[in-house]
């Protein structure tokens, strides 16, 4: 029992004569699965690799979707019995080692000292939330009510407590967009592109929580880039009274009874603005993170200047990497949506498809 | 003559053909960071001056954009230059430096005060 594809036994032989290639996909987030049911589809084998124990990735931990509150169980219930349907193979609590490329195949050494031989691999090692510590001005783990929209949506789940000091709902909540992104003292100059939707969303969802809170948004810009996000933006001031103030927080402080005076400058009436709130939710963007750009290292892929890995052609062919036969899914690529990381993974896995036919 | 009390009223539209963006350009030659300002008010949010005095440190940007040069000159007067919206900048513009280049430059570009 040396390795986990062999375990899958009597179907590995098969295998190796019925199915046209192996690819081997990294990650098992909802990129890589997805992306792993349609190559399966397609005829290949596929052999899946996960860091952690379980798949389904970040997506595991979030609560409800924008823009239209869809529970996040709803996408990862069907994916996940895709992965139990499908016949693919699954390596979790596995990384890989080396990758050495012998002609047109990849030898891959995991970290449980299997060797894997495959035609193509697909990186799908999604993100990292920015850790909020990092802009210590927000107080973020000094301060007792500064949370993450992480945090917020792990207190949406039934048994999530929307309290702060002495057991009391929070009066008055702000979020403050942009964290970690476009901000070149954190080191991201980027836009995380999803958190201007997240704060949106998460603060209706308080308001129906809490209908006597009074919420405030602090943005520099709002990015309602795609369909139905403008709509629930004007859904949140329309329905909901969520304020929307432009201007970035530079600084918050706690007082002594737990809550927290914040400064922003509010940019449209010129003058600087303070306000206490109760609860300060700090909407975290997206990074790269450890794991992509390790799994980047060892594939000899490269990374841009923002962490997320190059294609070679943003319009054409962003589902390539600038090694051949080596390809992307999802986030690793850039920040995105659950929206478009399924259709990135679905697109990855028709331009392995062609590019297999094509190249082999 | 005699002041019948009437006066012109000036126009309130910013007539960019009038622009004069030579303290502008001089500013951001030497600055070059003042140049991706994104408008967020975080330095005018903890401007050590701006709590007690109209001072507002990101209109700056727009005023040399604008070329309300003539107000630019008393506005910078303000600034203490304790630096406190250096270290908030999300894109990390030298504003101190961005003040001392309009104190030195602005006198070239002044326009006749009207």
């Amino acid at each position: 029992m040396h390795n986990h594809v062999e375990m899958h036994g009597h179907a590995s032989l098969q295998k190796k004569n019925l199915y046209m290639k192996h690819i081997v996909i990294i990650g098992s987030g909802i990129a890589g699965i997805e992306t792993a049911s349609a190559l399966t589809d397609a005829g290949h084998w596929v052999t899946v690799i996960e860091k952690e124990v379980h798949v389904g990735g970040k997506l595991n931990n979030w609560t409800y979707l924008f823009p239209d509150f869809t529970p996040a169980e709803e996408i990862t219930k069907p994916l996940f019995s895709k992965f139990r349907e499908k016949d693919f193979s699954f390596l979790p609590n596995t990384e890989i080692k080396t990758v050495i490329r012998n002609n047109n195949k990849f030898s891959i050494e995991t970290s449980g000292n299997q060797q894997l031989e495959a035609d193509a691999i697909v990186l799908a090692t999604g993100y990292e939330l920015f850790d909020a510590r990092r802009k210590e001005e927000y107080g973020y783990k000094i301060y007792d009510h500064v949370i993450t929209s992480f945090d917020l949506e792990q207190l949406f789940k039934p048994e999530g407590k929307l309290t702060v000091a002495f057991g009391k709902h929070p009066k008055r909540i702000a979020f403050v967009h942009c964290v970690g992104s476009r901000d070149e003292k954190s080191g991201n100059h980027y836009c995380s592109k999803v958190c201007c939707i997240t704060g949106v969303k998460q603060a209706i969802e308080l308001k129906k929580r809490i209908p006597e809170a009074e919420i405030f948004c602090f943005y520099i810009d709002l990015r309602m880039y795609d369909k139905h996000f403008e709509e629930l933006y004007r859904q949140a001031q329309e329905k909901y009274d969520i304020q929307f103030i432009r201007g970035r927080l530079s600084e918050a402080s706690e007082n002594i009874d737990k809550s927290l005076l914040i400064k922003a400058e509010d940019t449209l009436s010129g003058r600087p603005l303070k306000m206490n709130v109760d609860m300060l939710v700090l909407l975290v963007g997206m990074e790269a993170g450890e794991g992509t750009t390790t799994v980047a290292r060892t594939c000899g892929v490269s990374c841009e200047e923002s962490g997320f890995l190059k294609t070679q052609d943003s319009f054409l062919k962003s589902n390539f990497s600038d090694q051949e036969g080596i390809f992307l899914a999802g986030s690793c690529f850039a920040p995105m949506s659950v929206h478009d990381t399924i259709l990135h993974a679905r697109s990855a896995a028709q331009e392995v498809n062609d590019w297999l036919k094509n190249n082999n | 003559m005699k002041d019948f009390g009437y006066t012109v009223i000036k126009q309130r539209t910013i007539d960019y053909d009038q622009f004069d963006g030579r303290l502008l350009k001089e500013v951001l030659e030497m600055e070059p960071s003042f140049k991706v300002c994104l408008s967020c008010g975080g330095c005018t949010a903890t401007c050590s001056a701006g709590d007690l005095v109209s001072f507002n440190i990101r209109r700056m940007n727009l005023m040399l954009r604008r070329g309300e040069t003539f107000e630019l000159e008393s506005e910078i007067e303000k600034c203490m230059l304790c630096g406190k919206c250096m270290l908030v900048c999300p894109r990390g513009i030298n504003l101190r430096n961005v003040i001392m280049l309009i104190k030195k430059s602005i006198l070239k570009f002044k326009p006749a005060k009207t």
